[in-house]
């Protein structure tokens, strides 16, 4: 049977062509542009038009102490919050793997934080911290422990925030390694413990390298948001006290929505872009290796 | 029998730890939400406390929610219709003719970081007279929600045996037609799974909004982060406001619980 219409011959063109379009024009020639910025200097309040500088904003941006420690801050952030919340999210999903009763009602439970809007959930933590009524010093006090001034000390402010991205993030990765756990053979746990293995080095030797693709997709996903986080950071300190919070995205939207340098704000956002497609181009070869 | 005992004894009690941990904050917003402002700043935090409505009576009456809550309905609804026309076609054709540098090309946009497109759209919306428009807001959330639909129908569609319009294309229908008529009515659960996940997404999306909206298209998560601009933080408001921002967003996950697990780890276990 032959179908020489012409939508029928160029279907697999035809079909995306729609979503090429829309992506094209809403991203890909944005993201040229913001290139095309990041060499000029701009700045929308003056009212003049942007001027071509070459690499000036780049020398000048890339030297700025400010910048280096957004980047270095940027990946101090991703880092710990990444690796807590693969640690705590496969141990999680290790526990809950077994049946038991109300396994569904902990699993729903584990989607809440998923879906609750980021910038809420800032907000409540913002309450949580709060040095003077926050529930936080209330229970370091009942214990014994001197309290702390969680986000209003630049000390302190970077580690209280990696918090509430584990608390947010971890349940996904439960919830994927669960996933993953559920859809794997049964066989090499039953014939490791024929052969006389504790639970442990069942655990330790054929479980976990059994879910480590599944593993490592989940920590893929987790680092390429974590890379970009921004609703929790801007809501709960917009990136204070000082610069103690600053991230290269809270940096960069605000060179471009509060100081209104577009030039220099191009410059950041070409290095946060870069960072984020290097960073998932790697752990993806990491990932490659590790199943060879 | 004691040891097993003990055992899931200490099971039970590690997952009731896991729960409460995760529960935690949604029980203090929702006991913060009923407080006056002189229980939320007593010390030490109280837990009996008599509730009051005076929070949601303020959230509701003088600020306006219902309107913000219509316009983050309206955003959602738009973007997640407008990607269900752009990338079911795309999403088949992904599927069906193995187009992996087309998946990666429009997986790009979940990938990127938003403001790397926001900050342009801001010069280019400014320009053509766009902002504090539905039009500008409906479009960056499209971007929100294409890629997650594409990423979990393209998936969905590989899972149905291309059997299924090959058998009805010998009998002289067009793939067009097959795909309309024999695969989008079976792909239901996956349409399910990619709507209601990509509206999340826009409904709990806070950078774009706060960027191209104001008074008129103001979406939830930006009248709760306004909460906080008052000189003195109004506790008790901005927690009903959290309320009412994140009970949508749980209902519909409690519905549809088993398609939203589904979407949030199907790339990952796929491989």
């Amino acid at each position: 049977m032959i179908h020489s219409s012409f939508t029928e011959r160029n279907l697999p063109r035809l079909f995306p062509l729609p979503a090429i379009v829309f992506v094209a024009l809403l991203m890909v020639f944005p993201v040229l542009y913001t290139l095309f910025l990041s060499f000029t200097s701009w700045s929308l309040t003056s009212g003049m038009p942007a001027t071509f500088v070459g690499l000036n904003s780049y020398a000048r941006v890339l030297t700025e102490p400010r910048f280096l420690s957004a980047l270095a801050r940027t990946f101090a952030f991703t880092f710990f919050a990444v690796a807590i919340e693969g640690v705590l999210g496969v141990a999680c999903a290790l526990i809950l793997n077994r049946a038991f009763v109300g396994k569904s009602v902990a699993k729903l439970l584990l989607l809440l934080p998923l879906v609750a809007t980021p910038v809420a959930i800032g907000i409540v933590f913002n309450l949580f911290y709060d040095p003077t009524i926050g529930l936080a010093n209330f229970v370091l006090q009942s214990v014994g422990l001197p309290p702390g001034l969680w986000i209003s000390s630049a000390t302190s402010v970077l580690p209280s925030l990696v918090l509430v991205d584990v608390w947010q993030w971890t349940p996904m990765i439960t919830l994927i390694v669960l996933a993953g756990l559920a859809g794997m053979s049964e066989e090499p746990v039953e014939a490791a413990r024929i052969d006389g293995a504790s639970e442990w080095q069942i655990i330790r030797w054929v479980t976990i390298p059994m879910v480590m693709p599944v593993i490592l997709t989940a920590l893929i996903l987790r680092l390429i948001d974590a890379l970009k986080t921004f609703d929790i950071i801007y809501a709960m300190t917009g990136g204070g006290p000082g610069y103690a919070s600053e991230t290269l995205n809270i940096m960069g939207f605000k060179y471009s929505f509060e100081y209104f340098r577009m030039g220099q704000s191009a410059v950041i956002l070409v290095v946060l872009f870069v960072v984020v497609f290097g960073c998932s181009l790697g752990i993806m070869k990491l990932r490659a290796a590790s199943e060879a | 029998m004691r040891k097993k005992f003990v055992s899931t004894a200490l099971f039970y009690l590690v997952v009731t730890g896991i729960a409460l941990v995760v529960l935690f904050p949604f029980l203090w917003m929702l006991s913060s939400s009923f407080k006056t402002q002189v229980d939320i700043i007593a010390w030490p935090p109280k837990i009996f406390f008599a509730p009051t409505l005076q929070n949601y009576r303020k959230v509701f009456g003088e600020q306006d929610f219902l309107k913000y809550f219509l316009n983050s309905t309206i955003v959602g609804t738009a973007a997640v219709g407008v990607s269900l026309v752009l990338g079911l076609p795309a999403a088949y054709s992904i599927a069906r003719f193995t187009q992996r540098k087309l998946a990666v090309f429009i997986l790009l946009a979940r990938l990127m970081p938003g403001i790397s497109f926001l900050m342009p759209w801001y010069i280019v919306f400014s320009r053509l007279d766009l902002m504090d428009s539905y039009t500008a807001l409906i479009l960056s959330h499209i971007l929100i929600a294409l890629p997650i639909v594409v990423w979990i129908m393209s998936s969905y569609f590989s899972t149905i045996p291309p059997e299924m319009e090959e058998s009805a294309m010998v009998d002289g229908a067009t793939r067009q037609y097959a795909f309309w008529k024999i695969i989008l009515p079976l792909s239901g659960p996956g349409i399910i799974t990619a709507t209601t996940l990509s509206f999340l997404f826009s409904w709990n999306n806070f950078m774009f909004s706060q960027v191209l909206s104001m008074e008129k298209t103001k979406t939830l998560p930006i009248a709760v982060y306004n909460f906080l601009s008052y000189a003195e933080v109004d506790w008790g408001g901005v927690m009903a406001a959290a309320v009412a921002i994140m009970a949508p967003a749980i209902v519909l996950t409690m519905i549809f619980q088993k398609y939203v697990v589904k979407g949030l780890t199907m790339g990952a276990v796929k491989g």
